[in-house]
């Protein structure tokens, strides 16, 4: 067991998931009630990912950001961090990757939430602030847990992106999923097979949140 | 409600305490090793380990793919090729500290799993009649694209004009590596690997090969390349590469010492 490769896994699933409920909170929400006309648009873009093959992705990432590119020498140069290659390129791609797996449960989560309810709270004499954090929030909570869980579960599980704008560098950009096809590759069945399990089970209780989760709430509320 | 708050911050606090990966130069150097180097790559390590060279961290790949991730800016301290126009086009691109050095020759033999029902006994001009009696299914090699040994696997069937015949049981590996692995996997298959494929350990009894004449394609030259002349392991790495105790290794590997001037 490779616990370097392990421990990359977790925290590029971790980094994913704070990123991408920073933004999707916020997004969720807009497309739930105010988006105008381009919300069609915007919905469609948001979506993306889950048809795009990996590698499509991958291909613009790497000839957007990869040295020799404006945007990559601007990234190396400037920040002092180039993005292909290296852990925050796998950062920014896993963000984008999972867009969809982030914003559609908590979109849907505030779109479940009565216009009623959120004026009664403005009624009440709560400002929109407050009536986000306590009636919005804990209302919509099952659908960002859902998001959270999705997020994490399917970055640990992502191949493609990783592998070609990550590469396959030890301590670095190896994840578990790329360690499994590197073993594989090596005849070293036992060790990828040990990796294999790992991932089968972290999904599966991902899954079993985002499950057990969405019965507790409709047991309670529907 | 907070059992949720309470586990994710249990799990961001697991995390953190990994610490952040830290910056490439503090770590073992970056070994970028063709497919080919496998099986041989961890004695190597393990000589250089022993003889106080330090620690080095290989990546391994065809050889194509990891000379376009070197364009990339993939950070890479050492790039071991299988052949010599990627370093060369590398060279020509600006990258590496001189022209590099050829430090091994490599072969390509013909391999089928141990317990298949395909004779390879008569080596590659041999298969002709089993592949039109469709008594072999697959023919799996690595990729000519960017795999050297793809390159010479590509040559060798056409030289016994068997390229076109071999159209559609051909199967294709990203690298040699997984070419060896397809060709293990089906008792009608066979592959064209390299020879130092079938020195893996965890391969041992489980293949039958044969050697192919080494006319039949261009030689395999192994050519490598310093890519930083500041990481001292790396270039300590980089020259016991071309030392008498690396070729010996290397020959047991089925490789085979570079002769003349590199």
């Amino acid at each position: 067991m490779e616990w370097p490769t392990f421990a990359l896994s977790l925290q590029l699933a971790v980094t994913t998931c704070a990123v991408l409920i920073v933004l999707a909170i916020p997004l969720g929400r807009w497309l739930a009630w105010n988006a105008g006309p381009w919300k069609g648009w915007i919905e469609a873009l948001v979506a993306l990912p889950l048809v795009l093959p990996p590698t499509v992705l991958g291909y613009y990432l790497l000839v957007t950001f990869g040295q020799g590119t404006a945007l990559g020498q601007f990234f190396s140069d400037v920040l002092g961090m180039p993005l292909v290659f290296t852990f925050e390129g796998l950062l920014l791609a896993s963000v984008l990757v999972n867009i969809p797996f982030a914003v559609q449960p908590i979109q849907r989560a505030f779109e479940a939430i009565p216009r009623e309810v959120r004026e009664a709270g403005w009624c009440s004499g709560l400002s929109m602030m407050r009536t986000f954090r306590v009636i919005e929030l804990p209302l919509a909570k099952p659908g960002i847990i859902t998001a959270l869980a999705l997020t994490f579960a399917h970055t640990l599980g992502e191949f493609g992106v990783v592998l070609m704008v990550g590469g396959n560098i030890p301590g670095e950009t190896r994840t578990l999923s790329i360690a499994i096809y590197d073993r594989v590759q090596s005849f070293e069945t036992g060790a990828a097979g040990t990796m294999a399990l790992i991932l089968l089970v972290v999904s599966f209780a991902a899954i079993a949140i985002v499950y057990r989760q969405n019965k507790s709430h409709n047991d309670r509320y529907v | 409600m907070t059992k949720y708050w309470r586990i994710c911050a249990a799990a961001l606090g697991l995390v953190l305490s990994f610490g952040a990966p830290q910056s490439a130069s503090a770590e073992p150097p970056l070994i970028a090793a063709a497919a080919s180097l496998r099986s041989v790559m961890p004695v190597l390590v393990g000589a250089f380990q022993s003889s106080g060279g330090g620690t080095v961290r290989p990546s391994f790949g065809a050889s194509g793919t990891l000379a376009r991730q070197i364009t990339h800016g993939a950070p890479f301290d050492v790039f071991l090729s299988a052949d010599e126009s990627y370093v060369r086009g590398l060279v020509d691109s600006g990258f590496g500290v001189d022209r590099g050095a050829v430090y091994a020759l490599g072969r390509l033999v013909l391999i089928a799993p141990q317990t298949g029902t395909v004779s390879i006994e008569a080596g590659l001009p041999g298969l002709a009649a089993a592949i039109e009696t469709k008594a072999i299914d697959r023919i799996a090699i690595a990729n000519p694209n960017h795999a050297p040994y793809g390159v010479a696997a590509k040559q060798a069937l056409a030289a016994v004009g068997l390229w076109d015949a071999t159209r559609n049981i051909r199967v294709i590996g990203e690298n040699v590596a997984q070419a060896t692995q397809f060709a293990l996997s089906g008792p009608k298959h066979v592959g064209l690997v390299a020879a130092s494929m079938i020195e893996t350990p965890a391969l041992k009894g489980m293949i039958r090969f044969q050697s192919i004449a080494a006319d039949l394609h261009d030689p395999i030259r192994h050519r490598m390349l310093l890519l930083d002349s500041n990481a001292s392991v790396a270039v300590a790495f980089y020259d016991f590469m071309s030392s008498n105790e690396a070729a010996q290794i290397l020959k047991a590997y089925g490789f085979s010492a570079p002769s003349g001037a590199s």
